[in-house]
């Protein structure tokens, strides 16, 4: 047999039926649900009279417009019903739910890893592009819309077009302050916005097999920002480490003979990939983001881009577009650059190591006056664990907030949002316009650098801050 | 939903990339949970200022393209958050039909779901009829043929999967299709993966 890259293995075992034209029809194996893109699904659900095929394969919390400054009461009526809403609906059709007070609840990419969804060659899909983060794990994974995700619910297949392969190869030693964060970022600006699109991208190298999950969740996840609706790594031995003994992962003999065929998910010696970028570590800085498309991304020490130096008058304007948007000076150094809000969470870098980054570099320090830094942990679980080792001190002592789990400032769909005319510097995967709330300004950096920036309250370099 | 067949009218010239989703539909809207009426918050940072008045000279602000069938925009249109609301606020707003040179990948298949016709053709293209659209000329999206027209000039053919093609220009609806057609085919599936990853049925270990 023709050697097979992962994703085309992981396709390959998930085909019902050729379609023609392209297009095959794909079974789904786990389908994770959120109160926002799932309401019209549910509808589309009743209105045609149709039952869950597969109850028990569906996983629903209410992430997005849940508010993390308290549990209990929801002010915003509007969130307040659509979590309502959803409560409803998993009720009538008999879906597993994390309950908002309960301690499973958290963004839907962190728990479904965490309770042990997430397994080794599933397909997985969720109406959420960040989706991409279970890749990680192996798991063909991707968002969809909401109309997929009816189709998922009364059929578990979905029509999918295969896509190409993109190898991106991690060589190099990295600086210890240098994250997944920064390597997404780097491979973003490199390769552009859409430089990913109608690719699978499986990361490699010993960098990658050196990571834990959580930073290979962060790579997976910002896959999307590259136009990828699927990142992927390999599963492997700290990967089956992550997964045993989860509450839905099996149990027993189950699992070694899970692991078993697990091992078989690597891509053969000999396969080919449609592209393949290679990125050395080595070169790598922190990085921040100073535009409106994760693309615009610098070095921490590099000068912002100066529009009238653009060859490219696509490219001139775009850049011209950015920096009026985010008020910033061509020429002018990054570092520096002045932050009113920090915002240290998201299913990019809402996880356990994350705060541990995070409070690495406030133990001692206290957040610059005038900027409000809140930690926002990916899920309740990550909030017990990061109690338990005292990183919520380190933070509160620091002048941080601490919250409950939600999505919080990553998508602005609750309270907390920047004001026209904020600067903030985010964990989070978009510096979309008005992501962070209209007229918001967001730099996207890891939680070190976030950190940093709190305690500096500007833009700063995270590798000053440790002896 | 009823079928498409063809779309004529002004065009909405947005020569700009990375479009996202954001944008189209800013995501405090997200908490409206019907897919109706959606249209008036289609781009509503762009077309409103923060007082809620009209930003003037913005393309959906300027006739005739408050309402416009047709929208030409630059590469990656569409890119980020999956929801469909972006694509539920553009049918609302009369769009049927997005012509670009990429499209972001959820939101191209969230529009074959919607009767919006997603339109991809090389740069230059797109680039010529960017200038087109902002002049005013008449576009004409004809499904059934898979061709653009932009004003006098010779029809220009764009690719669809045939299957969506059908799907679209009936009005079917995919979860109807699929259980009907392939609902042996989802059991027969089922039956042969339970042998080889049994841990993926947990409602039968467990029952």
């Amino acid at each position: 047999m023709k050697p097979r890259t992962l994703y085309e293995k992981l396709w390959d075992a998930h085909v019902i039926a050729d379609l023609g034209g392209g297009e095959t029809l794909l079974y789904i194996d786990r389908h994770i649900v959120h109160e926002v893109s799932s309401p019209q699904s549910f509808v589309a659900m009743r209105t045609k009279g149709r039952q869950l095929r597969r109850p028990e394969t569906h996983l629903a919390v209410a992430d997005h417009a849940i508010p993390t400054r308290q549990r209990g009461t929801i002010d915003d009526p509007l969130a307040a019903s659509q979590i309502a809403e959803l409560e409803a609906n998993v009720r009538e059709f008999a879906v597993p739910y994390a309950e908002v007070n309960g301690p499973e609840q958290g963004i839907v990419h962190v728990i479904g890893p965490e309770t042990g969804f997430t397994l080794p060659g599933t397909t997985i899909v969720c109406g959420d592009s960040h989706t991409t983060t279970h890749g990680a794990f192996g798991a063909l994974a991707f968002g969809i819309g909401a109309s997929e995700q009816s189709t998922v619910m009364a059929a578990q297949a979905l029509r999918q077009t295969r896509a190409k392969t993109m190898k991106v190869e991690l060589v190099g030693t990295r600086h210890p302050l240098v994250f997944a964060k920064d390597i997404a970022l780097a491979l973003i600006a490199r390769i552009g916005a859409n430089g990913a699109v109608g690719h699978a991208v499986e990361y490699v190298g010993p960098a990658v097999s050196a990571m834990a999950m959580a930073e290979r969740m962060t790579l997976c996840n910002m896959t999307i920002e590259a136009g990828s609706r699927i990142g992927l790594v390999a599963p492997d031995e700290t990967t089956y480490a992550f997964v045993k003994g989860r509450r839905l992962a099996p149990q027993g003999e189950m699992f070694a003979k899970a692991c078993e065929y697990w091992d078989t998910l690597r891509s053969d010696p000999g396969a080919t990939y449609d592209k393949v970028v290679t990125l050395d570590l080595s070169e790598i800085a922190p990085q921040v983001s100073w535009g409106t498309s994760p693309n615009q991304t610098l070095p921490v020490s590099a000068t912002l881009p100066d529009p009238a130096q653009i060859a490219d008058p696509g490219e001139r304007r775009e850049a011209e577009k950015a920096l009026a948007y985010m008020g910033l000076t061509p020429g002018t150094p990054l570092l520096g650059t002045p932050v009113s809000h920090v915002f240290i969470g998201s299913c990019t870098n809402g996880r356990i190591e994350d705060l541990r980054a995070a409070a690495a570099i406030a133990l001692g320090r206290k957040v610059a006056p005038g900027v409000k830094a809140i930690v926002v942990p990916g899920s309740m679980a990550t909030r017990k664990a990061a109690e338990f080792e005292g990183l919520d001190r380190i933070l509160t002592d620091a002048g941080f907030e601490w919250r409950f789990a939600g999505c919080s400032m990553c998508v602005a769909m609750n309270d907390d949002r920047l004001s026209p005319g904020d600067r903030c510097a985010s964990t989070s995967n978009r510096n979309f316009e008005g992501r962070q709330g209209p007229g918001g300004r967001t730099h996207l950096m890891s939680p070190a650098m976030a950190a940093a920036a709190a305690i500096a309250g500007h833009i700063a370099d995270a590798r000053e801050f440790v002896a | 939903m009823s079928g498409f067949t063809t779309v004529t009218g002004p065009a909405a010239a947005m020569p700009e990339e990375n479009i996202d989703t954001d944008i189209i539909f800013p995501a405090r809207f997200l908490l409206l949970t019907s897919r109706e009426g959606l249209g008036q918050h289609a781009f509503h940072d762009r077309r409103y200022d923060a007082d809620g008045s009209e930003v003037a000279g913005y393309v959906l602000n300027t006739e005739p393209f408050r309402a416009p069938p047709v929208i030409v925009a630059g590469a990656n249109f569409g890119s980020g958050s999956s929801r469909e609301q972006a694509v539920w606020a553009l049918h609302g707003l009369g769009v049927r039909a997005v012509i670009a040179p990429a499209l972001g990948e959820i939101f191209h298949n969230n529009c074959l779901r919607n009767g919006i016709v997603p339109v991809i053709l090389p740069p230059e293209q797109v680039a010529e009829m960017l200038a087109s659209a902002a002049a005013g000329v008449a576009f004409t999206v004809d499904l059934e043929a898979q061709t653009v027209t932009v004003g006098n000039a010779a029809p220009v053919r764009f690719d669809i999967s045939p299957e969506r093609r059908l799907a679209l220009l009936n009005g079917w609806d995919e979860t109807d299709l699929v259980l009907a057609r392939f609902a042996d085919d989802i059991a027969a599936f089922e039956a042969g993966q339970r042998k080889i990853q049994p841990w993926l049925y947990p409602e039968e270990t467990t029952a």
